[in-house]
Order: structure tokens, then sequence, then C-alpha cells
């Protein structure tokens, strides 16, 4: 399984092993990760699971789509590699992965 | 709190997840069990109506939380046992197998069921209700052989359910007894948007009409017609019933805890038992932003105050006061809904109603935003959010100006 760290905006860091084909966000909610809220659960609705990705990584990730863009105009601080995890689907190729979680969500 | 300290909690979807994981967090030390009626591991509703339906999701990816999870945690499950009876004197539950099983801290997140209606040939094959995961199961099953369905019930599951089965090749007919769509829900232009969208996607809306009687098709076993009360007949091969949701408060009602409509909690979600707190569904809660108690029906609520649930349970006071907010999906329409529109004066549009599929209405009350129903518009979602919470004035030439970033629109 491709391990991602996760880094809250307190700096505390998490490796985990996320399963291919699950999302980012999944990946925190079944590790306890506090820094992704997923008011939604995963539906790109709410915009609680904000991550940065790490700007090495940020094109194995990829771009947000339109609806998660738009939603990304409204996070409180969004930087050039914001993405919303829920919409990241994992794969093998992003085993070492780092992500960071804004303080909104802290 | 003890290491011999027992949390049990009723019912495992939304709000018990969030309830067992938020116990842990705020340092529960003693066991945690969760009795559920269903026989599955927590897993997702709001799929059920919408991606599970149409088969885009399978159930291996509804689980709420990965079973390793639940381990870490140390949390165990009771799955397909029925609580009986609480007696909340000597701090125990009864199960159907008789097993007692005792507590130091009890949950209630006993949900909702759905509202059955009593029609003649109600219990025939192929007619459905749905809210849980065996439900959806059964609906599956029954639209892999159906060419028609009658949905009986114009709200977002019935609307849901119509675009799920539409997508499957079905033709599907919406009935609903109201002149409208959504009519206790939503405001009259987004009733004719959703009226306009299923039926731009051929699904056939029978507004002003109610169901009489199911008709057993050739089989005789299996429903094939749906008889009207204006006496037209409409062929299905299958029906889906989903006229709304009554709260499961018996368990606690019986046990003499304060009920109406919904188990009554504080603010901290706490009953009127000092040692049982409720969350989700099942509650009636005061809502200090709206100035009044509610009961909801959303994932959000669920999971929100099962937080403060399990805040009580662990001596600290977390109050739950969060904006309600819901979602719909449709066709390749998302609804977004902020606040609750109810008591609204004025509703007014942010774009074009009446042409595609994205625009917003804003419900106004003493020059302020209440509510919101967003199509197909995330930002103004958002930013409906922030202007309700925010209380203040609107300017309400500028809200449905679409040269004005609404954006400018937050103080």
């Amino acid at each position: 399984m491709p391990a991602i760290t996760y880094i809250e905006f307190d700096g505390t860091e998490y490796h985990v092993d996320v399963a291919v084909g699950s999302s980012v966000m999944e990946g925190a909610l079944n590790n306890m990760i506090d820094g992704i809220v997923a008011e939604c659960g995963g539906c790109c609705v709410c915009c609680t699971c904000h991550c940065m990705i790490d700007p090495e990584w940020a094109e194995i990730a990829g771009e947000p789509g339109q609806e998660e863009a738009e939603l990304l105009e409204m996070v409180d601080v969004r930087e050039q590699t914001s993405r919303l995890s829920c919409q990241i689907q994992v794969t093998e190729e992003m085993d070492g992965m780092v992500v960071r979680l804004p303080e909104s969500q802290y | 709190m003890r290491v011999d300290d027992n949390a049990v909690v009723v019912g495992a979807s939304h709000a018990a997840v969030q309830l067992v994981i938020s116990l842990r967090q705020n340092g529960w030390l003693g066991s945690i069990t969760v009795i559920s009626e269903e026989p599955y591991m927590p897993y997702q509703r709001p799929p059920l109506s919408k991606a599970y339906l149409s088969g885009i999701l399978e159930e291996d990816r509804l689980a709420l939380r990965a079973v390793e999870t639940y381990k870490t945690l140390n949390v165990s499950f009771k799955l397909g046992c029925r609580v009986e009876h609480l007696d909340t004197e000597n701090k125990i539950l009864i199960l159907d197998s008789q097993e007692k099983i005792s507590f130091t801290k009890l949950a209630l997140c006993t949900g909702a069921r759905v509202r059955r209606l009593d029609l003649p040939g109600g219990d025939l094959q192929g007619v459905h209700y749905l809210r849980t995961m065996d439900d959806v199961k059964a609906i599956r099953q029954s639209a892999s052989t159906s060419k028609r369905a009658v949905i009986i019930g114009g709200g977002y599951i019935g609307l849901e359910a119509a675009a799920s089965l539409s997508k499957l090749g079905i033709s599907v007919t919406v009935m609903e007894t109201e002149p409208r769509l959504l009519q206790r829900v939503a405001s009259q232009q987004v009733s004719e948007f959703y009226k306009r969208l299923h039926q731009e996607e051929g699904v056939e809306v029978k507004l002003n009409s109610m169901a009489v009687a199911l008709h057993s098709g050739e089989s005789g076993r299996n429903v094939g017609s749906v008889l009207c009360n204006d006496g037209a007949v409409i062929g299905a091969d299958m029906v889906i019933i989903g006229v709304g949701v009554i709260p499961n408060t018996e368990l606690a009602g019986e046990a003499g805890l304060t009920i109406d409509n919904g188990i009554v909690v504080n603010e901290f979600a706490q009953t009127s038992h000092p040692d049982i707190v409720a969350a989700g569904d099942c509650t009636f809660h005061p809502n200090p932003l709206l100035k009044k108690s509610l009961r909801l029906e959303s994932v959000p609520n669920a999971s929100e105050q099962a937080k403060a649930a399990a805040a009580s349970l662990c001596g600290i006071k977390k109050a739950y006061s969060e904006l309600p907010w819901f979602w719909s999906d449709q066709f390749d329409v998302k609804l977004q809904i902020a606040g609750i529109s109810q008591g609204y004066t004025e509703a007014v549009v942010r774009g074009d109603t009446s042409i595609g599929r994205s625009f917003a209405v804003f419900y106004i009350k003493n020059q302020q935003i209440i509510a919101a129903d967003c199509i197909n518009r995330p930002k103004d979602f958002m930013v409906a959010k922030k202007l309700i919470s925010q209380q203040s004035t609107i300017d309400v030439a500028a809200l449905v100006d679409e040269g004005i970033e609404i954006k400018t629109l937050i103080n």
C-alpha cells in the first residue's frame, strides 16, 4: 500500500498506508487524522477536507475538477497546490506523497 | 473516567461512528460497544439513493471507516441485535435475544425509519421503501429486471431514486400528492426547476396525484400497476415509496426520557437522563443560531451533534451550534442547501431558473439571508453559509447581480 504523510497545521506528522483506489480523505479518516473534517463524507460538497499537496507531488496528485476548483476558491487560505482530499484517488505512484492540512481544519 | 466504565451506543450510522471516535479523542478509557439492528458495519447512507443505487459505487466503498480503524479504537460491535428495552434505573439494555448489557454511559443514535403507506397491494413483490442497505439491495435486484418504475413521493429521496433508476434506462414516473415537487422544503422556483430537470431527462412527473392501490402484474406476485386517485393506471414493474421518515424514539420514550418530535436533548446532546445522550436524526435539539429547537435529517447534523454528545459523556461541555446544511444529487445537478428556509418572506434568484442548470435561490427574512438553495453553484453555497452565519443586513440588489463577485458580499 502507498504510504502518505499528512502534516497537521501544528506540525504533527502522520505516516499512514492508504489503500489504492481509496481517497486521500479516507486515508485520513481511517487513521483519525483530525485535520481532515470531511463533513460530507467525500462528495465534493462541503470543502472541509482541504489539503495542500507538497509541490514535488502536485503533478502526480493532479489538477482539481471544475466543481472542486470553485469550492477551493472559498477556502480560507488557498495555495497553488490546494486540493480537496476527497477528490484525490490514491494510486501506487503516490507512495511517499506529502500533504499538509490547513489551520481552518485544525 | 475509569477503565472499568463502559459506554454503549445504540445504532451504527454516521452519528455513532463520530461518537465513538470522539469518545476516544476525549480520553474515554473504558470499553465501547455499538449495538445495531442492521447486520452491517457502519456505512454511508447518502449514496444509497444515488451512486450505490445507480451502480456507480459498490458496497465495499460505502464503509464509513475501515474495520482496522475500529480495532485501533478498541470499539466492539454487536450487529443484528435489536435493543428491546432500556432500564434507566439499573442502567441495563435488554436485547431481543434477552441478553442484558449494562452501561455506565449510553448514547442513543437510533435514527429514523421510513413512514409506511397503508396501500392495498403494498406487500407485493417489487414494492420498496428506501432507507437501508438491504432496502437498496432489493431495489437493485428489482431494477435489474424492470422496464418501468413508479416513485410515490416527490421529495428528495423520491427524486434521487427517480434519477438513479432513470440512469439505469428504466422509464420512471414520479407521483406527488402536492401541486409541486419538494413542496415542504423548497421554494416555487426550486420546485419548478426540479420538475423541468426531471422532464428534460425523460422522467414523467405527475403532480396532485395520489396512489390509491397497487395491483399485481401477470405473475400475480409482483406489482404490475399503480392505481391513482384520478382513476389513471400507471404500469410499473417496481415501485419505490418515499414519503418521509419517523424518528425512532420508542426505546427512549418507553424508558421515560422526554420525547417531542424526537428524543429531546439540550445543546450538549444530553437527554433528560444524566447518563444518556442522543445524536442524529432521532433528536429534537435546540439550535442557538436558529433560535429554536428542531429535528434534522442530515449527515452533518449527525456528525457534529455526536461530537457534543461524546464530550458530554466524558464530562466536557461542548455545545452543538452549527448551521444546518444538506445536499442532493440528481442527474448532473448538485443541490446544496444552507440553512432552513421556513419563515422566509422573500425568495430572490441569482442566475436564471428557466434555462440551464445553474442558479441560486436566497431566502430573505428581515433583510437577512436565512437560507439558500444552490443548484450547481458550490461557491454561492459557501458564500451563503458565511452570510447566514454573519446575520447582517444584505444588499439584495447586489446579491442577485451576477456582475458582482459574490465573495465581495462577505463582511
